[in-house]
């Protein structure tokens, strides 16, 4: 038994002292080696008296897990100390700058028109579309605007042949057509989309978006067009109470006709929307013509709504303060950068519209 | 439409103010487009005497006048006007005065080195006449005491400038506007007081309406005025007109515009001297002329409607007169037209000719049949107060006669449209007012629309008046219902936006450009398109419709190249055209990437953007889009307007579909030709219309989930083959032995040169050996090694690098 405590006297302080990892490896190959020393006195176990064998082996293992644990914990305690000396010299100036990175965004308008189709969405509005290029009825008779109605003079048309069959759509309301000449009612559907006028200033580009909207069912009135643009209106703009009104006003394809208005008043030179006593033009609605839907084979008697066009681009100009509707179709990459949207940034009923 | 309050009260029995008028036209549809007040500052203009003239030291024609501008005062000031002379009274304006004509505010100026305080002004200046050849010229008996007074007496009203819808022609006249107000409970109409014209004496001049096909002229009545002598309009009648911004011209002409403005009822007056016999309404033969009162030069075309004598062409009814029959000061018979022209002839007429008059403005919206007598009365009874002469009997040809429609309405239609009630008294109310005749019939009214309203030919129109006039604010909100029967988006335009924000999550910034584009820039990139034309562009420059999207994307990249930025992506979602009919269009996603990958970085190699940047940003897109990169096909066919060498072509399905995806640098002819300022330049397009959509939907491509614990072993081989054979048909080759196998094939290594024998290359590739059944022994993995090599050598005569 003395014998082999005496090791363990030996080797304990031994095992204390500064070593390197190959003095250690010597400790251990000389303990538990082949014929280490511990290795050595397992191997006489059986010769021990049956009397003493017990109580040896015990003392024995406890000697080897001791000096053992001792051995494991000495080389953890220097390999640690080593990968701290390595790390130390890793060190890097962690404030240098990271890999380039580029930030890609989405159009003002794309945006937009994803806040509009999510606000519709909610209410229960599809999205449909129709083609750019339009034949003449789509974009004026069917729409009760026969040739030689003045009310062409309010669309300056770009056309696509002399006898001016083919033109660009100067509004997403043949959409209207398409879609009641495709379908049976009820029709409940917005139609975003591009739109083209021939004329050219600061105010007026000759390509623009709008949204159409149309609603048709037995019995929508005017009080559904007002709740309905109240609501969008109030969900686009993100507040609370929002100002607006209804004003009689013309167009071929609806009567009643209105434009509507909301109130807004200027801020340090911002324009808030809902407040204030000025009033700001922001679409045109009413409810379907007779002639339209005659035109569409949908029978006056039995089926009415409503239907509006909204300026998109407009609308995203007073939303988010961007002065320039030239600007839109500019493709400065300074201005996309600035009023696009980051791609993760889509708009949703449960997340909200925006950020 | 402007009008003044003033006006209206002429036809208006109302006390309330201003703001009231103006906050009801615009409820109940007459819209306030803007107010001007035109007298403003106008109280600067004083009259005033010169009381001497001397030569300008610097310059011949001008003149150096000491005028005497009331307390006491006299000013200097330089003058050019011929005829400035000591004692000529005249309007003066001071320095900060606001010249009505050309709007420019005065200030004290150095005229060739004499300074002028002030102007003397021309009636053309303050907008009184066209006479701009020397100052006003004020009679001294009249003004003589009056110096240094104000010149403009009484402070006119505010100009109210209306936007009047085109169904409402009635409104173009001040007396339709005061009907509509008093409808709406805004003061009383006043009752017109026309005088009739009772007169023995026969229009003398032979008026006839041609009877044939397209006849524009449905009614033509006529007066003659003689022996008058036609003058300068009295003040008031002046007043009016200026107080709307006209210009005073001669008694007769203001007169006719005069009841045009008021009653909407435009007139004609003839030089009767100067018409050869008689008045004959016909249709016009091509390439007869005449010369309009705009002093330009007609040829007409057939079947327009004209006025004409035995010479020929008069006028054009219902747009402009002629000069030879047109009258002026001298005129001594006077013949008047009141006539109603069909608006669609009119409208064709002025559109082929270009003519826009207030006349034919009236006609094609469609003026009151039955105010043609009224007109004539009217206009004649003020002719004959002002330049006195003798009225004849009025003389009316028709071929056709007006009938009121008769609409029937059903009261209950109002609240099924509107949502809201009203009492079936108040509606009779508004209709009255508005002018209707109404006669109760069971459940319904007859009505007879008043024939001033050519807009209303059906129930609905009926509707519309009653909800105008009650007002747009009793409408109730009815709130939407939270329901939704349909999906919003269909799975198309799903993929559209899908796509959309994939491409700008890799770095890209959406561009939204023209549909349209120049022609020089889409003849780079049309191939074999049809050029579509625009026939009415708004610049040579976007004369066309693009085919492609490159057209522009390539330009405003261009541009912001220029602009000093040097690495950049742009892209755009939206169409292309490929005909000019509706339809012939397809949606294309295309990108445009510039410049270098890490430039300037303390980390990162420097490098050109390259073809597989873009390559990678393409097929990462379809792969977040859906499609399955396992069956994406590659080849090197693609546009003309790509680098030969370095693009290509993607079908997500070899063999099953159309082209999904080009790819690759710009080519450098373009780069070259279009001076593009950067090291590289890449793009892509994907064609939407061409991605055939997922027949699973995700949640049902999902269910089917399978991976392999087994143990999996990496092989590598390299390959020698011809350097024609694409590593795509390598690793195809390999992926086709056995799919259940052989997994995550790498491409690690591509050589050509020392060591390589010529026009071969040697391809080094990673291959990924698992069962999904079972470990593989020793023996598998040598099997499946030996089939790589060997079919990969047979099907590619390609030799294993030993």
């Amino acid at each position: 038994m003395s014998e082999i405590k005496n090791i363990r006297d030996q080797f304990i302080p031994k095992l204390k002292n500064d070593l390197s990892i190959d003095q250690i490896n010597e400790i251990k190959t000389e303990l538990f080696g082949k014929n280490g020393l511990i290795s050595s006195k397992f191997k006489i176990i059986g010769s021990i008296p049956e009397t003493d064998r017990k109580k040896f082996a015990s003392d024995l293992n406890q000697i080897k897990d001791e000096l053992q644990n001792l051995i494991t914990s000495k080389i953890s305690e220097i390999e640690g100390k080593k990968i701290n000396e390595r790390l130390e010299k890793e060190k890097v100036d962690i404030t240098l700058p990271e890999r380039p990175f580029v930030r890609g965004k989405v159009h003002p308008v794309s945006q937009t028109i994803d806040e509009i189709s999510s606000i519709f969405s909610e209410i229960g509005f599809s999205v449909e579309e129709g083609p750019d290029v339009e034949n003449e009825y789509n974009n004026f008779t069917a729409l009760n605007t026969p040739d030689n109605h003045p009310a062409r003079d309010m669309h300056d048309t770009f056309y696509l042949d002399e006898n001016k069959e083919v033109l660009l759509r100067t509004h997403t309301s043949p959409v209207q057509i398409r879609t009641m000449l495709k379908d049976k009612p009820p029709f409940k559907i917005i139609a975003p989309g591009r739109t083209y006028r021939s004329d050219s200033d600061q105010t007026h580009a000759p390509m623009f978006h709008q949204v159409e909207g149309l609603h048709i069912d037995s019995n929508i009135n005017m009080g559904h067009l007002k709740g309905c643009l109240n609501y969008f209106i109030k969900e686009f703009f993100e507040v609370e109470k929002i100002k607006m009104r209804f004003r009689p006003s013309h167009f071929p394809f609806t009567e009643p006709s209105a434009e509507v208005d909301i109130g807004y008043e200027i801020k340090d030179g911002k324009i808030i929307i809902g407040e204030g006593d000025k009033w700001l033009e922001i679409l045109g609605c009413g409810m379907v013509h007779p002639n339209v839907l005659r035109n569409v084979k949908v029978d006056p008697s039995k089926y009415q709504g409503y239907a509006f066009g909204i300026g998109i681009d407009r609308l995203a100009m007073l939303k988010y303060g961007i002065n320039d509707l030239r600007a839109f179709f500019d493709c400065d990459y300074r201005w996309l950068n600035h009023f696009g949207f980051d791609p993760l940034d889509v708009p949703s009923n449960y997340r909200g519209l925006s950020r | 439409m402007k009008i003044t309050y003033d006006w209206l009260k002429d036809h208006l029995k109302v006390s309330a103010k201003e703001d009231k008028l103006l906050e009801k036209l615009t409820d109940i549809g007459l819209e306030v487009e803007s107010i001007e007040n035109l007298s403003e500052g106008l109280d600067l203009f004083k009259i005033a005497k010169i009381i001497k003239t001397e030569k300008h030291p610097n310059a011949d024609r001008l003149k150096v006048c000491d005028v005497d501008v009331g307390n006491k005062e006299i000013k200097k000031v330089v003058c050019g006007a011929a005829n400035a002379r000591k004692g000529l009274l005249t309007v003066y304006a001071p320095p900060g005065a606001i010249i009505p004509k050309n709007k420019t505010k005065l200030v004290v100026a150095k005229i060739r080195d004499v300074t002028s305080y002030g102007m003397l002004c021309s009636e053309s200046e303050l907008n009184l006449s066209d006479e701009s050849d020397g100052i006003t010229e004020l009679l001294s008996s009249k003004y003589a005491k009056n110096i240094g007074k104000s010149y403009f007496s009484k402070p006119s009203f505010n100009l109210i400038d209306l936007s009047i819808t085109p169904n409402r022609p009635d409104c173009l006249g001040v007396r339709g506007i005061a009907r509509d107000l008093s409808a709406a409970g805004f003061g009383n109409l006043k009752p017109e007081k026309n005088k009739k014209i009772k007169s023995n004496k026969k229009q003398t001049l032979k008026v006839k309406i041609t009877k044939e096909k397209n006849q524009g002229c449905l009614s033509f009545g006529s007066c003659l005025i003689t022996n008058v002598k036609n003058t300068e309009s009295p003040q008031w009648l002046k007043d009016k007109l200026i107080s709307i911004g006209q210009k005073p011209i001669s008694a007769i002409v203001d007169i006719t515009n005069y009841v045009m403005i008021d009653i909407n009822r435009p007139l004609h007056a003839y030089d009767a001297n100067k018409i050869d016999k008689g008045i004959i309404v016909r249709n016009s033969k091509s390439g007869e002329e005449f010369t309009a009162l705009d002093n330009k030069n007609y040829k007409l075309d057939d079947g327009m409607c004209v006025i004409s004598d035995n010479k020929g062409v008069l006028g054009l009814g219902g747009i402009i007169g002629g000069i030879r029959s047109g009258t002026e000061l001298g005129t001594k018979n006077v013949l008047l037209e009141s006539a109603y022209f069909d608006p669609r002839s009119i409208r064709k007429t002025a559109k082929k000719l270009n003519i826009d008059t207030d006349a034919k403005f009236r006609f094609e919206r469609g003026i009151d049949q039955l105010s043609i007598e009224d007109g004539l009365n009217k206009a004649a009874f003020l002719i004959k107060e002002i330049c006195g002469g003798e009225i004849s009997k009025i003389d009316i040809q028709k071929i056709k006669s007006y009938k009121n429609k008769i609409i029937k309405f059903e009261p209950k239609t109002f609240e099924k449209i509107t949502g809201f009630k009203i009492s079936t008294k108040e509606m009779i109310i508004i209709l009255e007012k508005l002018g209707f005749k109404l006669k109760k019939e069971n459940k319904f009214f007859k009505l007879s629309v008043p024939s001033w309203r050519p807009d209303i030919v059906q129930e609905i129109d009926i509707v519309e008046e009653l909800v105008r006039i009650s007002g747009y604010e009793k409408i109730k909100i009815e709130n939407p219902i939270k329901e939704r029967s349909k999906n919003t988006l269909n799975p198309t335009q799903k993929l559209f936006h899908f796509l959309q924000r994939a491409v700008a999550s890799k770095g890209y910034l959406e561009a939204i450009t023209w549909s349209f584009t120049d022609s020089k820039y889409n003849d780079y990139f049309k191939e074999a398109s049809k050029e579509i034309k625009i026939v009415n562009p708004i610049s040579s420059e976007l004369g066309v419709l693009r085919n492609s999207i490159y057209s522009n994307l390539v330009m405003y990249m261009s541009k912001n190249l220029d602009r000093g930025i040097k690495d950049l992506s742009i892209f755009e979602i939206g169409p292309i055209f490929y005909g000019s009919q509706p339809g012939e269009q397809n949606t294309v996603v295309c990108g445009l990437s510039a410049g270098k990958k890490s430039r300037l970085s303390w980390i990162e190699k420097e490098r050109n953007i390259d073809v597989f940047d873009i390559k990678r940003d393409v097929i990462q897109t379809l792969v977040e889009a859906g499609y399955d990169i396992e069956k994406f096909y590659i080849d090197d066919e693609s546009p003309n307007y790509y680098h030969p060498g370095k693009s290509g072509r993607i079908f997500l399905n070899k063999g099953k579909d159309k082209v999904a995806a080009y790819f690759g640098e710009i080519h450098p002819n373009i780069i070259k030709t279009l001076d593009i300022k950067t090291e590289s330049l890449v793009g892509f397009e994907i064609f939407m219309d061409n991605l055939k959509l997922p027949k699973k939907p995700l949640k049902d491509q999902k269910t089917t989930y399978s991976v392999s614990d087994f143990q999996k072993s990496e092989r590598d081989f390299a390959f020698i083959v011809d350097k024609k054979i694409s590593v795509q048909d390598i690793v195809s080759v390999i992926s086709n032995i056995n799919k259940n196998l052989i997994s995550n094939i790498k491409v690690f290594d591509v050589y050509e040169g020392d060591n390589i024998p010529e026009n071969q290359k040697s391809v080094a590739i990673s291959v990924t050996i698992q069962s999904l059944e079972k470990t593989l022994t020793d023996n598998d993995l040598e099997k499946t090694n030996n089939l790589i090599i060997e079919t990969v050598e047979n099907k590619t005569g390609a030799k294993i690098r030993s």
